[in-house]
């Protein structure tokens, strides 16, 4: 099982009637258990590059090829929860399947036990996003995508919620491709990074992190980040000299 | 209790304005009030209510239906509110009365004729609002359905339906102070029976007693659908709102 990408092109049409290249041609794979995680400027064309991979956005160049009857979990930028049903209903709608264990199992991880019949104008964006997390994970998905889930939250509860979502990619075979600006995020849950660049968005770097998530101490973290901090700003050193 | 003092009001200007016109023109509250109870001992007055309420029913249930499915369409599908746009802004603007009189011409003075008549003057305000509210639809929400590959039924019952709720109850409330209008309108015209065939009789002899006893029965009944009815659905839809302070 593979999630396979290759993307050629997309271009949008603006309101002038010209067009404006997103994306130029983008070729990547990730396979059962692999966390990858997309790192890129903001604008740069992630978000439409995940509509593509999600199968929202039919009109490009290249194939997607996602496994056949993929189950897909997402979380995104803004929690996309319906606020006329309440927490619990929320996952349920998107998880019919979900057994009793399993929804108090993941509202216990997640520390949403408390609000299950709490409608989600009634929570905070930091319990918003726990919901939308637990919805993703209750679909037991084939493939997970995050879209910056951890964005605007304060750091201890990032952190935490950081781990949480370590701790539940790793309870499963899961395809996992995770978008964030935050190269501390990236390099605690990735297996492999991908470096974007502004629009049009192509890969500019692919480091996969050898280290397994769980034996990554505070130390091989701060090894990892020091030597793409390093890299980056080799990078920067050669476009100014050029 | 406010609502009672606001009714008591009206009584209260009543009876003095009977007062100085006088029970020709504008009968007492108890010249009224003895007129509906004679009427309804006879079993009249239940009749003529009854026959109204019957015609209002069916062609509020046909013309929200109708108009429910249509301004849904013309709202997800473009093909279908740029075909259907000229015959709603038609539809829209023609007056009640245009619409009755043909429709009698066309069907004979049918209960059918009358039930149609009224749904057509009711429809394309329902279509309208639900046109506003399938265009006002979250994206981002059909979306999230589509990724987490909801059924189509579910999400349009649990994603769909609740963002178009507060949209039926508009047009349910609006429509449904419209049908009460032109029901009377359509009766008058061409029933044998009916409030508006009431009223009409009334005129003809100058009644106003008999007049006022069925329009206010009338109001009444009104009143007590729309508090016992209308507003539960619509806090019902809304509950989940944050309450205004």
């Amino acid at each position: 099982m593979r999630l396979e990408v290759e993307i050629t092109g997309k271009t949008f049409k603006n309101a002038a009637g010209g067009t404006q290249d997103v994306l130029a041609p983008i070729k990547f794979s990730l396979g059962g258990g692999e966390v990858g995680v997309l790192i890129g400027p903001s604008g740069c064309g992630k978000s439409t590059m995940l509509r593509i991979i999600l199968g929202l956005d039919p009109d490009f160049q290249g194939t997607v090829a996602r496994p056949p009857n993929a189950r897909i979990g997402m979380v995104f930028q803004e929690p996309r929860l319906l606020p006329w049903r309440s927490v619990e209903q929320n996952v349920r709608l998107a998880a019919p399947a979900v057994s009793d264990a399993k929804l108090s199992e993941l509202f216990k991880i997640l520390e949403l036990e408390a609000h299950r019949s709490h409608y989600p104008g009634e929570l905070s964006l930091g319990l918003a996003r726990r919901v939308a997390l637990a919805r993703a994970f209750a679909v037991e998905p084939d493939i997970l995508v995050l879209d910056e889930p951890l964005a605007s939250l304060d750091d201890a509860l990032a952190g935490r919620l950081r781990d949480e979502i370590a701790t539940l990619v790793a309870s499963r075979p899961v395809m996992t491709l995770l978008v964030t600006h935050s190269l501390d995020d990236a390099v605690r849950l990735g297996d492999r990074l991908f470096f974007l660049s502004p629009r049009p968005a192509r890969i500019v770097a692919e480091v996969p992190i050898g280290i397994p998530r769980d034996t990554r101490g505070e130390a091989e973290i701060a090894a990892i980040k020091a030597s793409l901090a390093q890299r980056t700003q080799g990078d920067r050193a050669e476009r100014d000299v050029s | 209790m406010l609502r009672l003092l606001s009714f008591s009001l009206f009584l209260a200007t009543w009876w003095i304005a009977a007062l100085f016109v006088g029970g020709a023109k504008l009968p007492s509250p108890p010249a009224v009030l003895s007129v509906i109870i004679a009427e309804a001992s006879s079993g009249a007055l239940f009749l003529h209510l009854g026959a109204t309420l019957a015609r209002v029913a069916l062609a509020f249930v046909l013309a929200m239906s109708l108009g429910s499915a249509i301004g849904y369409l013309m709202g997800r599908v473009k093909l279908a509110d740029r075909l259907g746009d000229p015959w709603l802004i038609l539809l829209l603007n023609l007056p009640a009365l245009v619409v009755i009189v043909l429709a009698y011409i066309w069907a004979g003075l049918t209960e059918a004729a009358a039930i149609a008549a009224i749904a057509i003057n009711k429809l394309p305000t329902a279509i309208v609002t639900l046109r506003e509210g399938t265009r006002a639809l979250d994206r981002s929400l059909d979306e999230m359905a589509t990724v987490f590959a909801m059924p189509r039924w579910r999400a349009f019952r649990h994603v769909v339906l609740p963002q178009l709720a507060p949209y039926i109850a508009a047009s349910a409330r609006s429509g449904l102070s419209l049908v009460w209008k032109i029901v009377l309108v359509a009766e008058l015209l061409g029933r044998p029976n009916g409030v508006g065939f009431e009223i009409g009789v009334a005129f003809q002899l100058f009644d106003t007693p008999r007049l006022l006893a069925y329009s206010l029965t009338f109001a009444a009944v009104v009143l007590v659908i729309e508090t016992a009815l209308v507003q539960p659905f619509e806090a019902r839809a809304t509950r989940w709102r944050p309450r205004a302070a």
